[in-house]
């Protein structure tokens, strides 16, 4: 036992965010000019970014490979998330350079936060057993509850507790579903290259009879599981904190959550759901396919109501995640063609990534001037700064699903992977809420268009969010017209999955 | 071609943000785009062989993983749209010369409408038709929301839920009907799906239909799914009002005649009683609603709604009993569609026109306004003949063919439907009454006649109505031979 050179190439990308939050905290003890810390950050993910593409390359050639003795997993799945994870940090740094100025002098330690829950993110998409899942999901939330009170407003630090609690609690819960799991099967093993090494898809009781899951052990596992999961995916009934959160929060770190935190998530319980418990995927998928629908609906309709920018967003997250829950229930219920499902969920997060990123940077820029969170604050940005409002309603119209936005053919994918898994009902009701949320959206931009402005001053923001808020928008407006490659991309990942 | 059609709006576009920065610019560039699309629209027509049926194929890969394509197609059925849509454009950008605010926006969010509608009727990819059939929602909510009059934020926002709602169902009629076909046959091309017969291959055949006719029914739109209609028409400007009447509510008809009776004939024979009577309440319910309305607008949009029943009760036609039936009705169906469109602009063109002069539009205030007006009061009356159907104008060969197909499947509500046209002469001349003529009121003195871009925008859509009128045949033909197929699934 030991480490090998190979392990570490193997966690570059991971161990390169952590060395580089070191050294920006280093960095920042003899640097005094603390915006230089940023600037540093930003270009130092050049180096994950390679290292993820090195291993990509490496994996296209050789095949997945296990690190640290079975504890992680390098498969183009994984590589996928790291990738994903790495252009989110790049926008979000960009865009928020201005917006941590607040922070003053501690935007260094703002940054290495970020860098570090960002590794841990990482890590969870790339792990290969319970323990590992478990360590790098703390690895991800302890960051983000320092970040969610950083503002140290009242609203701020009440968020950060509430998310201290509920993610400790859920993280219990998880927890006690894993030891579930690992009594009824006797491994933590989610994945093994070795098909002689005994994992929870080969030891799992057979499915069927009475019982969902064929043992009241793993029943009660895969529940808690999904709960302590439930919570990280915003996905109701374990909701609840997503708008409190958002609201109070630092609005770069809410947009972190809304993109990074929930791809990251959706990686596990895919991996989880379509590995290790793939054997019994009839009893989950209906689970999913429920919970989808209430998940999105819940999140749509509570919408409506909303006043606060902020709140409306967090809203909007639940949603969107009511919407991947499609794909995960169309994974299973189609006999052997599982990574239709998977695929569209991985398009569908990359999409999201860039539009949900688009309208936070428009959020934060606007913000950032006017101080007012509330929707009627946007009253009038069309004339007070067309460009940010242009920016806000084509990320807004894309959420909704209108083409040509990748937020259309994202759904175009998921509807389709449900179709195909005979789950026509649960497309049915994703167009249906794809027509209520039409309604708060299309609100927004109308307040946006329509509103008379409180004040006349214009509203600008600095070069670098409109490089951001650029290449977010160039997102979504080149994958709604062109999203074969990326669907490629999200194929080979899918693809890499072991069922 | 087909793509130059549906680029040429958006270069326009494109050409008018860059360079729109005065208003007379924009409108120089605006009309200068139009004109050239109609030329262009105007020479598909005269270049399309009805013998050829599907011409001018433009096919590429979109989306392979799904056998998604771009794929563009016109055959007799789509020709005639296109070019309608060409003449309204011109139509439009003229009546809207006197847009004051934020002109550049205004053209611009015109130029993309008409690409989009130009794109639903040339594309022949289902996804890719669903699209463009979505693209048109945008602008179109800006331009009643951002230069409508009255409650335009209520009427935008109530055209976008309800037609939203209906291309849900459409959406989800349109994967369903994909995965039905058996695995290595499915394809959203539309050309393939109404050769291959698919009636067999679908098991929830009636659903998919279902889907697709609510889709189609909200936008055409029929009784009770119409209500967004007089809202969003009273409060549009009169460029949005002559497109909206003129070539959205087509998009309808034309859907339902491509999609439904094209794909799924038995279902459309089954639902044919259904449709019969929906026929004589859109007619007749909306006729008798015209009667109350004291808003000129909401009149002419009323009206709409009544005459688009015709076309319901034409796609009905295809109820009559075996070998009675020989597609006169589906025929009439597709004329109305355009003959509808160039009346009912004209219609809504005149009375911008004098809404833009009397800033009123409360039909009891006005009157003799002909003394005023000679020219506009004349044009109003024709308009108002070819919406009652008169012989000689545009609206006679399309009821009359509509007339003679519902009359061989179901003659009670031909019958009923034809009280319909009792009714439209009773309500247009009386408006024309009621505005134009009547003793000359001092408060219109200052109201001048109709300048050379009125007369262009107004001439626009006149000469064709009177051409179709003389000589139906030029469309007929044309939509005969677009519609042979579709005949043919019903055994005609």
């Amino acid at each position: 036992m030991g480490l090998s050179a190979r392990d570490l190439l193997l966690v570059s990308p991971e161990l390169a965010l952590v060395v580089l939050a070191v050294a920006i905290v280093l960095l920042d003890l003899v640097l005094d000019r603390k915006g230089f810390v940023l600037a540093v950050g930003i270009a130092g993910l050049a180096v994950p970014l390679a290292a993820a593409l090195g291993l990509w390359a490496i994996v296209a050639d050789g095949g997945p490979e296990m690190a640290f003795h079975g504890a992680l997993v390098v498969d183009a799945f994984a590589i996928f998330f790291k990738l994903l994870i790495v252009g989110i940090l790049g926008l979000l740094l960009l865009s928020s350079a201005e917006y941590i100025e607040r922070f003053s002098p501690h935007q260094a330690e703002f940054v290495a936060l970020v860098l570090l829950s960002a590794a841990g993110l990482m890590l969870l998409a790339a792990a290969a057993d319970l323990i590992a899942v478990f360590v790098s999901l703390e690895l991800a939330s302890l960051p983000v509850v320092a970040l969610v009170a950083f503002s140290k407003s009242g609203r701020s630090i009440e968020a950060g507790i509430k998310y201290l609690l509920l993610s400790g609690l859920s993280s219990a819960v998880l927890l006690y579903g894993f030891a579930f799991l690992y009594g009824a099967t006797g491994t933590v093993r989610l994945v093994a290259l070795d098909p002689a090494l005994p994992t929870i898809a080969t030891m799992l009781p057979a499915a069927g009879g009475a019982l969902p899951f064929g043992s009241f052990a793993v029943l009660l596992g895969v529940v808690l599981a999904t709960a302590g999961f439930g919570f990280k995916l915003s996905m109701v009934p374990f909701q609840m904190w997503t708008p409190d959160v958002y609201e109070g929060a630092p609005t770069p770190v809410a947009a972190f959550l809304a993109t990074a935190s929930k791809a990251a998530a959706f990686a596990i319980v895919l991996r989880l759901f379509y590995t290790a418990l793939g054997g019994a995927s009839a009893d989950w998928s209906v689970m999913f396919a429920v919970l989808a629908a209430v998940t999105m609906t819940v999140g749509n309709v509570v919408a409506i109501a909303q006043s606060n920018v902020k709140r409306l967003l967090g809203y909007s997250a639940i949603a969107q995640a009511g919407y991947m829950l499609i794909g995960v229930a169309a994974i299973a219920s189609e006999g052997g063609s599982g990574p239709l499902g998977i695929e569209s969920v991985l398009f569908y997060l990359g999409g999201y990534a860039a539009m949900n990123l688009a309208a936070f940077f428009a959020v934060i820029a606007i913000t950032n001037t006017t101080g007012d969170d509330r929707i009627e604050a946007l009253a009038g940005m069309g004339r007070r700064s067309p460009l940010l409002a242009l920016v806000l309603a084509f990320a807004l119209i894309s959420l909704t699903g209108i083409p040509p936005t990748v937020g259309f053919m994202g759904k175009l994918f998921l509807f389709n992977a449900a179709v195909s898994a005979d789950l026509a009902w649960l497309a049915v009701v994703g167009v249906l809420n794809s027509v209520v949320s039409a309604y708060y959206y299309m609100g927004i931009v109308r307040t946006m268009y329509l509103g008379e402005p409180t004040e006349p001053r214009r509203i600008g923001a600095p070069v670098t969010a409109w490089v951001a808020m650029g290449v977010a928008t160039a997102g979504v407006a080149v994958l709604g017209v062109w999203p074969a490659w990326l669907l490629d991309i999200a194929r080979t990942a899918a693809g890499s999955l072991v069922p | 071609m087909l793509t130059a059609i549906i680029a040429l709006p958006l270069a326009g576009a494109a050409l008018l943000l860059g360079f729109g920065t005065t208003a007379a610019r924009a409108r120089a560039i605006a009309l200068v785009a139009v004109v050239a699309e109609l030329a262009l629209t105007a020479a598909l027509f005269a270049a399309y062989d009805t013998a050829d049926g599907y011409s001018f194929i433009q096919r590429a890969d979109w989306i392979p993983a799904l056998g998604v394509q771009y794929l563009l197609g016109v055959d007799g059925l789509s020709v005639p749209m296109v070019l309608l849509n060409g003449i309204l454009g011109v139509a439009a950008v003229l009546s809207s010369w006197t847009v004051r605010e934020r002109v550049r926006g205004f053209f611009v969010w015109l130029l993309v409408l008409q690409a989009a509608v130009m794109g639903v009727f040339v594309s022949q990819d289902l996804i890719l038709f669903f699209v463009f059939w979505e693209l048109e929602l945008l602008p179109m909510f800006l331009l009643i929301s951002m230069w409508g009059t009255g409650r335009r934020e209520y009427s935008a926002m109530k055209f976008l839920v309800f037609t939203f709602l209906g291309s849900a169902f459409m959406f989800a009629a349109i994967l369903v009907l994909y995965f039905s076909l058996p695995a290595g046959e499915r394809t959203f091309d539309m050309m393939a799906l109404a050769d291959s017969g698919l009636a067999g291959a679908i098991v929830p055949a009636s659903l998919v239909f279902g889907g697709f006719l609510i889709a189609f029914a909200v936008k055409l739109p029929i009784f009770p799914l119409h209500t967004w209609l007089p809202d969003a028409h009273t409060d549009a400007p009169t460029a949005v009002s002559v497109m909206l009447a003129g070539v959205l509510l087509k998009m309808g008809g034309y859907g339902l005649l491509r999609i439904n009776a094209g794909l799924f004939p038995g279902e459309l024979v089954s639902a044919a009683p259904l449709l019969a009577v929906l026929a004589v309440v859109n007619v007749l319910y909306g006729a008798v609603v015209v009667m109350r309305q004291t808003d000129l607008k909401r009149m002419v949009a009323y009206s709409s709604v009544s005459h688009m029943g015709f076309v319901v009760l034409g796609l009905a036609s295809v109820g009559a009993t075996a070998g009675q039936f020989n597609g006169v009705g589906l025929n009439g169906a597709a004329l109305q569609l355009f003959t509808h469109g160039i009346i009912t602009g004209l219609l809504f063109v005149v009375v911008g026109l004098v809404y833009e002069r009397a800033h009123t539009r409360h039909i009891p205030d006005m009157g003799g306004m002909a003394k005023q007006m000679p020219l506009i009061a004349v044009v109003f009356l024709l308009a108002g003949f070819g919406a009652l159907g008169l012989p000689g104008t545009a609206g006679f060969p399309a009821e009359i063919m509509v007339f003679l197909g519902g009359f061989t499947a179901y003659a009670w509500a031909a019958a009923a439907c034809a009280f319909g046209i009792v009714l439209a002469a009773g309500y247009m001349l009386w408006a024309a009454q009621r505005t134009m003529f009547g003793p000359r009121l001092e408060r219109w003195d200052g109201l001048r006649d109709a300048n050379v871009v009125d007369m262009g925008a107004m001439a626009v859509l006149l000469v064709p109505m009177f051409v179709i009128g003389v000589y139906p045949r030029l469309l007929t033909d044309v939509f005969d031979a677009g519609l042979a197929p579709i005949v043919r699934g019903f055994g005609g």
